[in-house]
């Protein structure tokens, strides 16, 4: 709308006839965007807004839906099992995510430099876990994980230590496990995220630092890491929604209650038990609800901490 | 890049005799324990992959002996045929295959759709439909995933169907964003407004010359919706519910358990890398494309 205001500003009458002309002279505009907004309409904003109906509803799909108020939400907040299915997807995600953006970011400097060959071998290598389906990585590393003859446990009593019992006990194992596979299989995608980054830094930059005898150390914290912020801003966000989801690989490792006391359920898999195994349709909504929320605050969280950018290259 | 090396090795003390020898070694070694430190970790990242295909050959006995074998067995085509007494393996390849490709070509059309309206278009109401469109990209899939069942079950009846997976996430918010950065740096307006002079109608403007100019991008886009597509668990895992419509990775979680005979780790390894297989063809053919592509949207937007 910016642009008519700029195209010279004529009367007000003129330009509200102008803006149906400037419609009509751009209808296939509309039409070419119209997939988007209709299925999304539909298959996007429909089911969250109708979400937010049903999480003051009682429903189990087959009866008549009774209105019961904020009576979900109180549950939710009583709910032991939510808590910890939080608490459990809070941690691994926190946890994980050190190594993954730390590593990644080291990774990435350290093949940008000269030092390195190969890098196409290497982006290409580290790349692979994240193309293939998280089910079949979950498959190969639960047998990986195996603890009588998992090749893991071989490794260890190799060495000298001790068996892991991955999945028993109180199952202190189990969170270690979704997050070892978790940091597998991320750890490149980040890393080419930033690489791409560092290479639209202007080489120049470092020339100048060199001159002025910067070190290493130096040019990464003082011109790499600012200039990265944007990019940095981006894997946090897309880290936030990814962790807070994270539904197919602890599901396929110790299934959908998340295996001795519950360690590796994640909120993901307590709302698709709640929704879709026990069809407790309004629950699961405000489920839905509260743990979109938090995500969205989150990242409006990271946006603001690291958006409210100096760098604009 | 050459000089980068050069450019960060500190240069404060060269004036020092002593650390002038200590400067020469130096990015020897912190070459050799660069490239170290990446091998291990391209090591690490590629490993699970042969492990998959060598338990793939294996017997249940080579699988569970001590020392593990590193190599191949010899037990594959027993582990083959061992697949289809739990599962129709072919009949869920070709769901996915079915359902990837349309997707596929669906999402392509409208997201190139859309990117060109965004990107070659001056239309009332751009710049707030764009922004809200962006807004979706930072919806969890998990805020409607009741009511979306509710939609795809109860109302239009597609429990069990192809289009419940093909059709809600055929136009991308990623996708649009991702091809109008494309059209916008590599399509110059003037074509436009040649082909507007010489009398081209607008849909033959977009689908005559624009569509063919931007084969790149749908190669590098249309790799990521596949593997997108193929790798989906969750949607899949919600409205189908027999075996004969299952996608291969909600097969491959049936794999886990053989109602005959128990746990059978050279079977489940074997479908797993069958259903691998493609992806990583996939992926390792194209992987310039496909990186090239990734990085549009993170580094410019």
């Amino acid at each position: 709308m910016s642009q008519l205001a700029t195209a010279g500003s004529p009367p007000a009458t003129v330009r509200k006839f102008s803006l149906w002309h400037e419609m009509r002279r751009n209808w296939v505009a509309y039409v070419y965007i119209s997939p988007f907004f209709i299925l999304f309409a539909v298959f996007g904003a429909f089911p969250i807004v109708y979400s937010f109906v049903l999480s003051f509803q009682q429903w189990n799909g087959i009866s008549t839906p009774q209105w019961i108020g904020f009576e979900n939400y109180a549950r939710l907040l009583q709910d032991r099992l939510f808590w910890l299915a939080m608490g459990n997807t809070v941690f691994i995600g926190v946890i994980a995510h050190i190594p993954i953006l730390g590593g990644a970011m080291v990774l990435a400097f350290i093949i940008n430099s000269a030092a390195v060959r190969f890098k196409h071998f290497y982006r290409s290598a580290y790349f692979l876990p994240v193309v293939t389906s998280p089910v079949a990585v979950s498959l190969v590393f639960s047998t990986l994980y195996g603890v009588r003859f998992g090749l893991i446990n071989w490794v260890l009593t190799w060495l000298g230590f001790q068996p892991i019992d991955w999945w028993g006990g109180s199952g202190e194992w189990i969170k270690p496990a979704i997050i070892l596979l978790f940091i597998w299989r991320w750890l490149g995608w980040n890393m080419i995220i930033y690489l791409a980054g560092l290479q639209g830094i202007n080489p120049e930059l470092y020339e100048v630092a060199a001159i002025d005898g910067a070190s290493l150390r130096q040019v990464f914290f003082k011109i790499t890491l600012p200039l990265m912020r944007p990019i940095i801003l981006f894997t946090l966000v897309l880290s936030t929604v990814g962790a807070m989801t994270l539904f197919d690989e602890p599901y396929m490792l110790v299934g959908v209650t998340g295996g001795a006391n519950n360690a590796g359920l994640t909120i993901a898999m307590y709302l698709y038990d709640r929704g879709f195994k026990f069809a407790h349709f309004g629950y699961a909504s405000a489920m839905a609800y509260v743990v979109s929320a938090i995500i969205v605050f989150v990242s409006v969280l990271n946006i603001r901490f690291f958006g409210r950018s100096n760098t604009e290259a | 890049m050459a000089s980068t090396e050069s450019s960060v090795r500190p240069q404060t003390h060269t004036a020092h005799s002593t650390t002038v020898r200590r400067t020469r070694w130096q990015p020897l070694v912190r070459s050799l324990l660069f490239n170290a430190l990446l091998l291990i970790g391209a090591f690490l990242s590629a490993f699970p992959f042969y492990w998959m295909f060598v338990l793939s050959t294996q017997s249940t006995q080579q699988i569970f002996s001590w020392p593990p074998q590193f190599t191949p067995g010899d037990n594959l085509v027993t582990n083959y045929q061992n697949i289809f007494a739990i599962i129709p393996f072919w009949r869920n390849f070709a769901n996915s295959a079915f359902v990837g490709i349309t997707h596929t070509v669906l999402a392509l059309l409208f997201c190139s759709m859309g990117g060109y309206a965004f990107a070659m278009y001056r239309f009332p109401g751009r710049n707030w439909l764009f922004a809200l469109l962006l807004a979706t990209m930072m919806i969890p899939w998990m805020a409607g995933i009741v009511p979306w069942f509710i939609l795809i079950s109860k109302w239009l009846h597609w429990i069990n169907r192809y289009e419940a997976l093909i059709i809600p996430g055929a136009a991308s918010a990623f996708g649009i964003f991702w091809m109008r950065q494309y059209i916008q740096e590599s399509i110059p307006t003037e074509l436009l407004d040649a082909a507007r002079i010489d009398g081209c109608h607008e849909f033959s403007i977009f689908f005559r010359i624009i569509a063919p100019l931007l084969t790149p991008a749908y190669a590098a886009l249309g790799i990521m919706i596949f593997i997108g597509s193929w790798n989906g668990f969750l949607g899949p895992l919600l409205v189908m519910q027999e075996k004969t419509m299952y996608t291969l990775p909600v097969a491959l979680s049936l794999l886990r358990q053989d109602p005959r005979r128990g746990f059978d780790a050279g079977v489940l390894m074997l479908g797993t890398a069958l259903a691998t297989l493609p992806m990583l063809i996939v992926f390792l053919m194209a992987t310039r494309r496909f990186m090239a592509g990734l990085t549009i949207g993170a580094v410019k937007g």
